[in-house]
């Protein structure tokens, strides 16, 4: 193995869930305000994944009172301290972009039937 | 204390800070570098440090040079590239001595020559950012250098007139790269930011003429 490939290993986190897309998860994010730290946690639809190994990322999405948000996050950050599926969604496509662009109920994921 | 080292570029990736920021860092594989020679004031008229890195097989090393590395005692194993590296006082290292990544401290600053990746004959859109022509409405004069001077007077061309040429494949130093990490076990340097060349090329670090 070479060292870039050893370097980038020793930032990877081991602990991940296995995340897909229009999964809803809970980030728990660490914020650092002056010298406080507190942990913020985050609910989502994972939209999109992008990158690899160290620099990969998903992009979360959440309508809070009629307002959307997205939040890009570093999987490998350590400012995120926990990741957990709330809920496996049913799609048929890598990008959910087409979200955006919806209201209501048309704006949900299905959710996985587990067989 | 002015100070270099010879080392190879291994390509890049990036790290995160305690506080979860992500930076963007070019790993070097920076010496062991042995000292094949000392140049001092007294003896030179000038001080510097000729240093070595990498292999070459001996089969490929001359006589001149052979002599050189017999002084320092590695006409066994022959460094692939011969340098000297200017210093502001006289080396207090000897001869034979190695060095490595080890003379770098973390969030020191400094600055890396390599050469950089060849792009070819390129014109001068792509070598000096010009605009070139319009692609429609009739225009003729895409990517083309356009006038390059006046007529009678002067009657010559402007010596340095960006012209298409060779582009790439020169000497380029990057000034005021940050250390971000220093592995001197394994003779690693991580540096903030790119710099020149290829994956595998060599560079030469030294401390930032300019911080």
């Amino acid at each position: 193995m070479n060292v870039i490939e050893k370097i980038r290993r020793e930032n990877l986190k081991t602990d991940l869930p296995a995340l897909n897309i229009g999964d809803t998860v809970q980030v728990d994010v660490k914020i650092v305000e002056g010298d406080k730290e507190r942990i913020q946690a985050f609910t989502g639809t994972i939209i999109a994944k992008n990158g690899s190994g160290v620099s990969e990322s998903v992009t979360l999405r959440r309508v809070i009172s009629g307002q959307g948000v997205e939040r890009v996050l570093p999987l490998h950050s350590p400012r995120i301290v926990g990741f957990k599926v709330v809920r496996e969604g049913r799609v048929r496509r890598a990008k959910l972009y087409y979200l955006r662009g919806q209201v209501g109920k048309a704006a949900r994921v299905k959710a996985k039937r587990i067989v | 204390m002015k100070k270099g080292l010879i080392g190879r570029k291994l390509g890049m990736t990036h790290v995160y800070r305690e506080n979860g920021s992500v930076v963007p860092v070019t790993v070097i594989e920076l010496g062991p570098c042995p000292v094949l020679a000392t140049r001092t004031q007294a003896k030179d008229g000038y001080s510097a440090l000729q240093l070595g890195f990498g292999r070459r097989k001996a089969k490929n090393v001359n006589r001149a040079i052979l002599g050189n590395l017999k002084a320092a005692g590695v006409e066994q194993t022959p460094p692939g590239v011969i340098c000297e590296i200017r210093l502001s006082e006289d080396p207090s290292e000897k001869v034979g001595e190695v060095i490595g990544a080890g003379i770098f401290a973390e969030n020191e600053y400094v600055d890396v020559v390599g050469q950089t990746k060849g792009k070819g004959f390129q014109g001068v859109v792509k070598r000096y950012n010009y605009s070139g022509g319009r692609a429609s409405h009739g225009g003729a004069w895409t990517r083309r250098t356009g006038s390059i001077g006046c007529c009678t007077a002067p009657g010559k061309i402007a010596k340095g007139k960006r012209m298409p040429g060779q582009m790439g494949n020169v000497r380029c130093t990057v000034q005021n790269l940050q250390v971000v990490e220093v592995r001197a076990d394994d003779n690693l340097l991580f540096v903030k930011g790119a710099v020149p060349g290829a994956t595998g090329g060599v560079v030469i670090v030294r401390n930032a003429v300019k911080k």
